[in-house]
C-alpha cells in the first residue's frame, strides 16, 4: 500500500508546485529583458554590470530576469527553456555555453537573442557570419587583444626576454588563448615559462617557481587567478616582478598594468544593441559588434614601488588607479 | 513552470537517467563506489563532439564515446583489482586523469554542435516539431538501454555480477570469477554513463570540458530519490526507479528555477535543489513514521 501511496503523494506535490509556480509568475509590464550567464566569472559579471548601466542610461524601463547556470550544461538548458517560455522582448546570453543553450532552444529565429563575451560566435555556431546573418541572433564578440598585450609588455620593458604565464590549466579560456600567447610572445622576442596552479592554494608556490627566471608575469583572463589577484599581485610585488593582467579590474587589486578591453564597456555595447532591438530594429540588420579600442590601466603604487620608467605616450594615455 | 519547461525537465531526466543507471550498476549492484563517472561523462561528450564536428557519422561517434567510457571504467577496475588499490582511490585517480585527457581530446574550450548532424537530426525529416519527437526518441533510447541492462542482469552472467556485488566471498566460493565481473561491470557502468554524455552533448548542441560539475552527486541523488519513493524490490524496479529519480530531480530543479518570487537569487539554485531533493527523500519516511504513530495510538 505504501508504495502506491508514495507515488501518488509525490505526484500530488509536484502538480501542486507546478500550478503554484505558474500562477505566481505574473505577466511582466513594459519591456522585459532576460539575462543569463554560464558561471560567475570576473569578465561575465563586469559585462552584466555594464549592460545594466547602459540600459539605465538609455532610460529603458524593463523587468529583468537573471539566471546563472553555475557551470552546469544541463542547468543552462533548463534556464534556456525557462527564459524562452517567459517570452521576453530580448534574451541576453553572456558567455558562449549560455548563448549556445539559448540558441539551441530558440532555433535562431523565434526570439531576439543578444550574446556577449563570446570569443568566436561563428565557430560557436551562433551566427553564420559576423556581418550578414539571418535570424534573430546578434551580439558582441571579444577575442582578447593578446597581440597588443604582448607588444605592450615589450614597450614598457624593452629589455624583457622571458615572461611567466600564470594560469589554471582547467580554465577553458586560458587554455584556448595559450597558443596565441606563445605565438605573439615569440613575435616580440619573448620566451615563455608556464606556471600552472590547479587550485587557489597552489598559486603562491607557482609564482615562487617563476621568481628569478622571468622579467614579468602575464595573467590571461583566468577566472581562478584573476579572482585571487590581491594575493597574486602582493607576492609578485614582494619579489619585484611586474605583473601584467589581461583583466582591467586586476589593476585595482594591485596588478602593475593592463592593456585590454574594459568588460564594462563590452557590457555597454551589448546594452546599445539591446536598446536598438527594443526600438524595433531586427537583429538580422545589426552586425556582430566588437570592442574597437583598448585602454591602458596602471596601478600607481606598484609603478612607484617597481620604479619602471614609462614611455611618454603610455603615461599620457593610461588610466591610473 | 509551464508545459515547455516541464517537458524539458522530462527530456533531461530521461537523458541523465542513463547516468543514474550507470551509477546504480557500480554503487548499488556491484557495491563499487566509482567516481570515474565524473570523468567518463564529459569523456563521452568530448569524444562524440569532436568526432561529429570533424564529420564522422553521429552513430559511429556515439559508439566510439561508449567504447571510450568503457575503457575508462576498465582502467579504474584494473588499478583497483590488479594492484589491490581501494576502489574509491582507484576511481579518483582515473577521474583526475580524465580531466586532463578531456581537455586534450577537445583541444579547444567549446565544441559547437548547433547545425551539425547529430543522432537527433533524422527527426527533422519527420516534419514534426522537436517538442514532440525528441522526448519520444529519448524515451525509446533510454527504454532500450534499460531493457538491455535488465535482460543482462537477469541472465546467468548478470547473476554472477550481482552475486559479486552482494557477497564477494560467497560468489568466489561458488566459482564466480569475481575479478572478471568487476572489470566488466565497471566498464559497462562507465559505458552507459559515456553514452549519456554523448547524447547530452548532442541534445544540448555543444560540449564543454566541464559539461557537468559533480555529475556523480547527481547520479547518487537520483538513485536515492528513486529508492525513497518507489522502494524497489526487484532489479527491473531498481533500474526504473533510478530513471524516475533522475526525472524527479530535474523537475525539482526546474521548480527551483521558478522560485524567484520567494526573493531567492540565481546563485541560490543549488541550495533550493538540495532542500527539495532532501524533502523528496524524507517525505516517504515521514509518512510511514506518522502511520506507525497512529497505529500505536489506536491500539487499546
Amino acid at each position: 500500500m505504501s508504495k502506491a501511496n508514495n507515488v501518488k503523494q509525490v505526484l500530488k506535490t509536484l502538480l501542486l508546485s507546478l500550478s503554484l509556480s505558474s500562477s505566481l509568475s505574473a505577466t511582466p509590464p513594459t519591456k522585459h529583458i532576460a539575462i543569463t550567464q554560464y558561471i560567475e566569472h570576473v569578465a561575465a559579471d563586469a559585462v552584466r554590470e555594464g549592460l545594466l548601466a547602459e540600459l539605465k542610461e538609455q532610460g529603458i524601463e524593463a523587468t529583468i530576469d537573471f539566471e546563472n547556470a553555475q557551470g552546469n550544461a544541463a542547468t543552462a538548458g533548463q534556464i534556456a527553456r525557462k527564459l524562452v517560455s517567459l517570452k521576453p522582448d530580448v534574451i541576453v546570453a553572456i558567455t558562449t555555453p549560455s548563448a549556445q543553450a539559448i540558441v539551441n532552444v530558440t532555433g535562431k529565429d523565434t526570439l531576439p537573442v543578444v550574446f556577449s563575451a563570446v570569443t568566436d560566435p561563428v565557430g560557436a555556431g551562433l551566427v553564420s557570419s559576423l556581418n550578414e546573418h539571418k535570424g534573430m541572433v546578434t551580439g558582441v564578440m571579444d577575442a582578447p587583444p593578446i597581440k597588443e598585450q604582448m607588444g605592450f609588455i615589450k614597450t614598457i620593458l624593452p629589455k624583457a626576454k622571458t615572461i611567466g604565464v600564470l594560469y589554471n590549466p582547467g580554465d577553458n579560456g586560458s587554455v584556448a588563448s595559450l597558443d596565441i600567447i606563445k605565438q605573439e610572445a615569440k613575435a616580440q622576442g619573448l620566451s615563455i615559462i608556464e606556471a600552472t596552479p590547479v587550485k587557489s592554494s597552489d598559486i603562491q608556490s607557482a609564482i615562487l617557481l617563476l621568481v628569478g627566471k622571468v622579467d614579468a608575469i602575464y595573467v590571461p583572463l583566468d577566472n581562478m587567478v584573476v579572482s585571487a589577484m590581491a594575493s597574486v599581485s602582493g607576492t609578485a610585488l614582494k619579489h619585484n616582478i611586474p605583473l601584467f593582467s589581461a583583466d582591467s579590474g586586476s589593476v585595482k587589486d594591485g596588478a602593475f598594468a593592463c592593456l585590454g578591453y574594459s568588460y564594462v564597456q563590452t557590457g555597454h555595447k551589448t546594452g546599445k544593441i539591446v536598446a536598438k532591438i527594443l526600438e524595433g530594429t531586427p537583429p538580422s540588420e545589426i552586425p556582430v559588434a566588437s570592442p574597437e579600442t583598448t585602454d591602458i590601466f596602471i596601478n600607481r603604487h606598484v609603478l612607484e614601488a617597481l620604479k619602471i620608467p614609462l614611455p611618454e605616450e603610455i603615461r599620457k594615455q593610461a588610466h591610473y588607479y | 513552470m509551464n508545459l515547455f519547461q516541464f517537458m524539458g525537465a522530462i527530456e533531461l531526466g530521461l537523458l541523465y537517467g542513463l547516468v543514474a543507471m550507470g551509477v546504480l550498476l557500480s554503487f548499488r549492484i556491484l557495491d563499487f563506489p566509482d567516481l570515474t563517472v565524473d570523468g567518463s561523462f564529459p569523456l563521452g561528450a568530448s569524444v562524440s563532439a569532436i568526432l561529429i564536428a570533424s564529420g564522422v557519422n553521429p552513430w559511429v561517434a556515439t559508439f566510439c564515446a561508449v567504447l571510450a567510457g568503457m575503457f575508462a571504467g576498465f582502467v579504474t577496475a584494473f588499478i583497483s583489482v590488479r594492484w589491490n588499490i581501494l576502489n574509491l582511490l582507484a576511481s579518483i585517480l582515473t577521474m583526475m586523469a580524465l580531466y586532463s585527457i578531456n581537455l586534450r581530446i577537445m583541444g579547444r574550450p567549446n565544441i559547437a554542435l548547433l547545425g551539425e548532424s547529430t543522432i537527433f537530426s533524422p527527426l527533422d525529416a519527420t516534419g514534426i516539431s522537436h517538442r514532440y519527437t525528441i522526448p519520444i526518441a529519448l524515451f525509446f533510447i533510454v527504454g532500450i538501454v534499460l531493457f538491455a541492462l535488465y535482460r543482462f542482469l537477469i541472465s546467468e552472467k548478470g547473476l554472477s555480477l550481482r552475486a559479486t556485488g552482494a557477497n564477494i566471498r560467497m560468489a568466489k566460493a561458488q566459482g564466480v570469477a569475481v575479478n572478471r565481473q568487476i572489470f566488466f561491470g565497471i566498464a559497462l557502468s562507465n559505458g552507459v554513463v559515456a553514452l549519456g554524455g554523448a547524447l547530452a552533448a548532442q541534445y544540448q548542441g555543444f560540449a564543454v570540458a566541464d559539461i557537468s560539475q559533480g555529475i556523480i552527486l547527481f547520479g547518487l541523488a537520483a538513485i536515492i530519490v528513486g529508492e525513497a519513493i518507489f522502494n524497489p524490490k526487484f532489479i527491473l524496479g531498481a533500474l526504473f526507479a533510478a530513471i524516475c529519480g533522475s526525472i524527479i530531480y530535474f523537475l525539482l530543479r526546474a521548480f527551483a528555477l521558478n522560485t524567484g518570487f520567494l526573493g531567492l537569487q540565481a546563485s541560490d539554485l543549488n541550495l533550493v535543489t538540495a532542500v527539495l531533493v532532501g524533502f523528496a527523500m524524507i517525505t516517504p519516511k515521514l509518512r510511514s513514521k506518522i502511520l506507525d504513530f497512529k497505529a500505536t495510538r489506536s491500539r487499546p
